[in-house]
Order: structure tokens, then C-alpha cells, then sequence
């Protein structure tokens, strides 16, 4: 088994890191080797935030090859282009614009709306999903965000 | 860090959780250091798990506590960013010397690349320079590990313990199970008079050192043999000697080398390595910053390959490894740079930056979010060297400038960083003041805003936010002798403030302004904290 690299990208406050670390819980727990690699610091102050969750049987690096990303997420629109190059030949885009953002629950959960999108495209089942989201948000926020996830679910199956 | 609690869990952690995972397996009896990335995490996890955890004013303070803990037979965790290892090297060198009774682990968080630090440095020639022995961990599960391991180490030949990380290591999060290394329970505290093995006068100090350098020799042989190193057979065309985070890059982008993976590098296996080097064709080193494997290595007179300089600087990665290997230094494809951070809109340092930038300051400036003062629409910072400088190389400028620009000199300085090192500049201003006088405004927004919200001593809560005593700024201005001290809001009150500072410029007296409003970021949660404090 070969591994799967995904990079996530948006700004500060977007739930770049949130959205890596369900997706990497998720891989997690269906016995996958993951890693996951940003970085913090300088990011909550409306900075270029990344996060790179990588797994497979076995991952090294922590951090995905410039153009090796099978999958990149972006959520916030003018970070598109700067992550491009991140893209391998192969890969998958996936862009805020596929979500209707009327439609969400409320917009700080566009990152999971977009998971649901990816999750079209990746063999873990909706449950796990809906596992590994429920342990990384507060209670409060489930009914919101998995609402989101089933959005950005459909919106990847068109 | 769900499945925690049990014993052979798995759970995926960074690096800096794994630490805190193991100082809690190990006993450590406390730890304390100085928020920086990307160190910060190791504490706030440490105290979340249950351990004692607290921040020190600043790294030298943090290492000193610990070194008394570690006096006194039990477990120590002192943890920094790179730079503060520079605060905290003074009591470091000589630590290094005395004997320990209990363990004291020293973490160095190396930020290669500098996402978020002032300079690039490589601590592995603290070890070096200071004969302290070095562990180098890879992932997280090894964060853990040698952790365990480095409080053996140091309970065994009554050592501190350095252990080195990166970046990539502390922050990025692999898997761990835990209990995978177990070590003996702590002993009882307790202490004893030994005035020779722990007071450093010369006399005593003399034979400390070479006291050290025998134990140094045994650590060596130990390491030789059973140090936490790794050979991984492969082609015996290409070897590869490498340690932390670069080893990771090594196993992809060269599956089929040989590979000598050093956990322990500093005493080096030396031996060990020439032993590999001669078992393979063409042995290379790779490693992130320094050439100091490069440097040891041909030192013994191992003939190694070298990255070219270019390699030197910034974090490597599986490509840039793979040019090494290849010997190709054409530039490489760079994800473009994303948008910079900015202050935040609604952040309180904004209005006293457009204040400086009207009045047309010189701004001796320092570390902290406010250091992006410097980026437009302010542009309003000269200078920027270390936590603290603004105060010193405020009054320097002062002292050498003719009198109608040095008049325009203020020094700045956050919070935070006043308590870390900018008291004992607000005591240079006081004892060698400049004749045109000087202007310092600490920017008091409440938090250790730029590494994530930590408590510091003058926001008057503990690391775990609870209260306790308080450095008040003001109160310590006037008790060191400042004649004008004010606080104000400057986003409150825009005009007074400017009116303030032009008037403090304009009288050669020292001033102490005070702009004092809570980051909006931590608003929120100082107010809880506050609430919860006074039910208390």
C-alpha cells in the first residue's frame, strides 16, 4: 500500500489544523501509519496556515513532497494558487468554490464540509468520519459540523 | 491524546506531547521553561496530564530551579526554544560539571528555517561546547523514548541530558505507544552536604571538570555499544549517516542505502561510525543545519561527504535530501510564500504603532507579535536583535545620536518579554541614563500573545492559569526610581496617548509608559480566568 498524501491549506482561524487532525485521526484509526506536520506560531494572526497529514503501511517524512499531494484541500480561495505547486501531476484540487457556503450551518465549518468532499474520494467509511469528527470538536459543535461533512459529502459526489 | 491513559495505547502525538507523555511516565517531579516555539507545547501538555508544571520568568531562571530540583534527588524537565538555550546557557555550562542526584533533562527546540524565531542555530554545539550529553530524537515515538531514556542517562552518571529537537519533530504529530521504554521509579528527595561536587569555586571546580570529561569517556563507550543507534543494512554502494528529522527524509529518498541512524550525538559514537563509513562505498552525512556530524566525523579522520553549503540553511526535507545525494545544487520548486501574518485586526499594539510612526520615532523594538510593527502599514520599528534589547540598544542610541534624533528614541518592548529581560534594562536606564533622557513603553496586552496566550509573571496567574503573585509594572517603575510613569489605553484614548508620548520625548527625563489593553485574542478567556480566580 502506497501512501496518500494530503495537504490542507486556508489562513489563520479557518480549522486548517482541525480539519488535518480529523483526517488524520481517521486514518489513525483504521490502523494506518500517519503523520502529520504544520506549523504553528505565526499562524493565528491571519497568516498562510498548511497542515500535511500523510498515511499509509509506513510514512517517513512528516511532511508531503512539493508535487507529490494526491489531494489539496484549500479553504480560503486566495490560497489556492500559492499551494498549487504542492499538487502532484495527478491530483486532485479541491476548492472552497465546490461548497454553496449559504448552505452550511455556520462558515467556520467550511474545513469539514470540505473533509466531506475529500471523503468521496478516500476508503474510510461515514462512521469513522463521524467518530473522528465527534473527538476532535466540543460537543456543541457536532450537530453543526457533521451536518457540514454530509454537505460537503453530497457536493463531492455530483 | 484520547487513549492516554492506558499503558501500550497507540496514540498519535507530537513531539512535544510524547515529551510531556514520558515526564509524566518517568515521575518528573517538575517542569518549568519559557514559552517558545516550538517548545511551548511540552509544558501545557505536562500540566494537562497532571504533571507540575509552571513558566519561569525566563530560561536561565527555568534551568536554575531546575538544577535545584535535580539537587535535590528528584526529576527535572527544563524546556526552551533554541534561543533561550543562549539566556540559559550560563548556569548550562557549569550544570554540566556539577554532580546531579536526581535527573535533569534539558530541551532544546532548534527552529531550522525560522518559522518563528529571529535567528537560525544549531544547539547541538551547545552539547558540544558545553560537554553536555545529547540525545536527538526522529518522531514522536522517539520523543518519548528518549526521554525515558535521557532521565536513566542522567540518573546513571549524574549528567544533564540535552534533548535536541526540531521544528519537524515537536510539532509534527506520529504515532506513539506508550510504555514501550520503563524506567526505575524516582527515589526519594533528599539532601546531603557534598560543598565540593556542587559548589563551583575554583578550587572545587577545577577537578569538576575533569571529573566531567572521565564521565564523558564512559558515556562514550556506553554509546559505542549500547547507545540508541541504529544501523540499518542496505546497499554497501551508499551509506548514510544522519540523525533526527533528517533521517526520515534519508529512509524515502534513498530506500536502498545503508543507513547509520545516531539517536545519541553527543558523546558520538565515533568508532560506530568509522566502522560504518569503511563498511560502504561512499558514505555521506546528511543532517539539518550545522555540518556538525560532517566536522566530527572528519576530525576522527572518517572520510565522509558532505551536503554543499546551500543545504545549510532551512529545515531539509525528501527533496532536498535527494538533491544532496545526487550532488544537485540547482534551486529547488518552493511552494510560493502565502500571505504574511499581519496584526491582528482589533489588536491594541495598532494604535500605538500609528502613534510612533506620526511622531517619527526611532523604535528600538523586540519579540513578540508587536515585531510585525516593522511590516507596513507601520513600518514603526528600527530594530530588533534578542528578548529585551529594545531597553539597551534604545539607550545606545541614545547616548551616541546628536540631541535632536536621539530625542526621537523609545524603546519597546512587550510584556512578556519585560519580565524575560527587560527589568534588568529598565535598571541600566535608571543607573547610566542618557542626557536627552528616554522613553520606554512596555505594550502590556495581557498574554504571551506570539506563542500562543501563556500566563507570564505579571499577569499574575500560574501556567495553569490559577492565581498567584503579581508583577505590576507601574508599582516597579516608581520603585526603581522612573520620575514619570503612566499607564494608558492607547486604542481607548488615541489622542492622549500621542500627546503622552510627544511629551515624554520632548523633557531629558526617563519615562516608563505603560500601554496597557488585554490582546484580543485571550480578552475572552482573561476575563473567565479572572471570574474563576475571585470565586477561588
Amino acid at each position: 500500500m502506497s501512501t496518500t498524501n494530503v495537504v490542507i491549506a486556508g489562513l489563520g482561524g479557518q480549522g486548517v489544523l482541525k480539519a488535518s487532525d480529523i483526517l488524520a485521526d481517521v486514518a489513525f484509526s483504521a490502523g494506518q501509519d500517519v503523520k502529520k506536520a504544520d506549523v504553528h506560531g505565526m499562524s493565528q494572526r491571519g497568516g498562510s496556515v498548511t497542515s500535511d497529514v500523510r498515511f499509509g503501511e509506513h510514512v517517513f517524512s512528516p511532511m508531503v513532497p512539493t508535487g507529490a499531494a494526491d489531494y489539496l484541500l484549500v479553504i480560503a480561495p486566495d490560497q489556492v494558487e500559492v499551494n498549487r505547486a504542492a499538487l502532484g501531476v495527478s491530483g486532485v484540487l479541491i476548492e472552497p468554490a465546490v461548497i454553496d457556503e449559504s448552505s452550511l450551518p455556520n462558515k467556520k465549518s467550511l474545513n469539514v464540509a470540505l473533509l466531506g468532499v475529500l471523503s468521496c474520494r478516500l476508503d474510510f467509511s461515514v462512521e469513522a468520519w463521524t467518530a473522528a469528527i465527534e473527538r476532535n470538536l466540543p460537543e456543541k459543535l457536532h450537530e453543526a459540523n457533521l451536518q457540514s461533512f454530509s454537505l460537503g459529502r453530497a457536493a463531492g459526489k455530483k | 491524546m484520547n487513549s492516554f491513559q492506558q499503558q501500550n495505547a497507540l496514540a498519535l502525538l507530537s513531539g512535544d506531547e510524547a515529551v510531556a507523555l514520558a515526564a509524566l511516565d518517568a515521575g518528573v517531579k517538575l517542569g518549568t521553561g519559557y514559552p517558545g516555539t516550538p517548545s511551548t507545547e511540552i509544558l501545557e501538555t505536562f500540566d494537562k496530564l497532571g504533571g507540575k508544571a509552571q513558566w519561569a520568568p525566563n530560561e536561565k531562571v527555568a534551568l536554575e530551579v531546575a538544577t535545584g530540583v535535580a539537587f535535590a534527588g528528584a526529576r527535572a524537565l527544563v524546556t526552551m526554544k533554541h534561543v533561550g538555550l543562549n539566556v540559559a546557557a550560563d548556569p548550562l555550562f557549569t550544570v554540566a560539571k556539577i554532580r546531579l542526584d536526581g535527573a535533569l533533562i534539558v530541551v532544546s527546540a532548534d527552529d531550522p528555517g525560522m518559522a518563528s524565531s529571529q535567528n537560525e542555530q544549531d544547539n547541538r554545539r551547545y552539547a558540544l561546547a558545553a560537554g553536555v550529553t545529547m540525545l536527538e530524537p526522529s518522531d514522536s515515538q522517539e520523543a518519548y523514548e528518549f526521554t525515558l531514556r535521557a532521565i536513566e542517562i542522567s540518573e546513571r552518571w549524574q549528567v544533564p541530558v540535552l534533548l535536541r529537537m526540531t521544528t519537524r519533530v515537536c510539532h509534527s504529530k506520529t504515532i506513539v505507544r506508550r510504555g514501550t521504554v520503563t524506567i526505575p521509579a524516582p527515589g526519594p528527595t533528599h539532601f546531603e552536604h557534598d560543598f565540593p561536587s556542587r559548589v563551583m569555586i575554583p578550587a572545587y571546580a577545577r577537578p569538576a571538570h575533569v571529573r566531567l570529561r572521565k564521565t564523558l569517556a564512559q558515556i562514550a563507550a556506553w554509546n559505542e555499544q549500547s547507545g540508541p543507534n541504529q544501523v540499518i543494512a542496505g546497499s554497501s554502494s551508499l551509506g548514510i549517516i544522519t540523525s533526527g528529522v533528517a533521517f526520515q527524509y534519508v529512509r524515502e529518498a534513498a530506500p536502498e542505502a545503508s543507513v547509520l541512524k545516531l539517536g545519541m550525538t553527543y558523546p558520538l559514537p565515533i568508532e560506530k561510525m568509522r566502522a560504518f563509513a569503511e563498511s560502504v562505498d561512499l558514505c555521506t552525512v546528511v543532517e539539518e543545519g550545522d555540518p556538525y556530524l560532517v566536522e566530527a566525523a572528519r576530525t576522527a579522520g572518517i572520510a565522509v561527504e558532505a551536503a554543499p553549503e546551500i543545504f545549510r540553511f532551512g529545515e531539509l526535507n525528501t527533496l532536498r535530501v535527494r538533491h544532496i545525494l545526487e550532488g544537485d545544487e540547482t534551486p529547488e520548486p518552493k511552494r510560493a510564500a502565502g500571505k504574511p501574518p499581519a496584526l491582528c485586526p482589533g489588536c491594541p499594539h495598532r494604535a500605538a504603532y500609528e502613534t510612533l510612526k506620526k511622531l517619527n520615532c526611532i523604535v528600538a523594538g523586540d519579540i513578540g507579535c508587536y515585531s510585525l510593527g516593522v511590516l507596513p502599514p507601520f513600518e514603526a520599528m528600527d530594530t530588533l536583535v534578542c528578548m529585551g534589547a529594545a531597553i539597551g540598544v534604545g539607550l545606545g542610541l541614545r547616548h551616541a545620536l546628536p540631541p535632536e534624533q536621539a530625542k526621537r528614541v523609545v524603546s519597546v518592548l512587550g510584556d512578556s518579554t519585560f519580565v524575560h529581560s527587560g527589568i534588568t534594562g529598565l535598571v541600566e536606564m535608571i543607573y547610566n541614563p542618557p542626557p536627552t533622557g528616554h522613553v520606554l513603553i512596555i505594550l502590556d496586552n495581557g498574554t504571551t500573545a506570539m506563542t500562543g496566550l501563556q500566563e507570564h509573571p505579571g499577569t499574575g496567574r500560574t501556567l495553569a492559569h490559577a492565581a498567584t503573585g503579581k508583577v505590576v509594572f507601574e508599582d516597579l517603575a516608581r520603585s526603581l526610581g522612573v520620575p514619570n510613569v503612566y499607564v494608558i489605553d492607547p486604542t481607548a484614548e488615541p489622542e492622549k496617548f500621542e500627546h503622552l508620548i510627544q511629551s515624554c520625548l520632548d523633557k531629558p527625563e526617563l519615562s516608563v509608559v505603560i500601554a496597557r489593553r488585554n490582546c484580543l485574542l485571550a480578552a475572552r478567556s482573561i476575563r473567565e480566568y479572572e471570574r474563576c480566580n475571585e470565586h477561588n
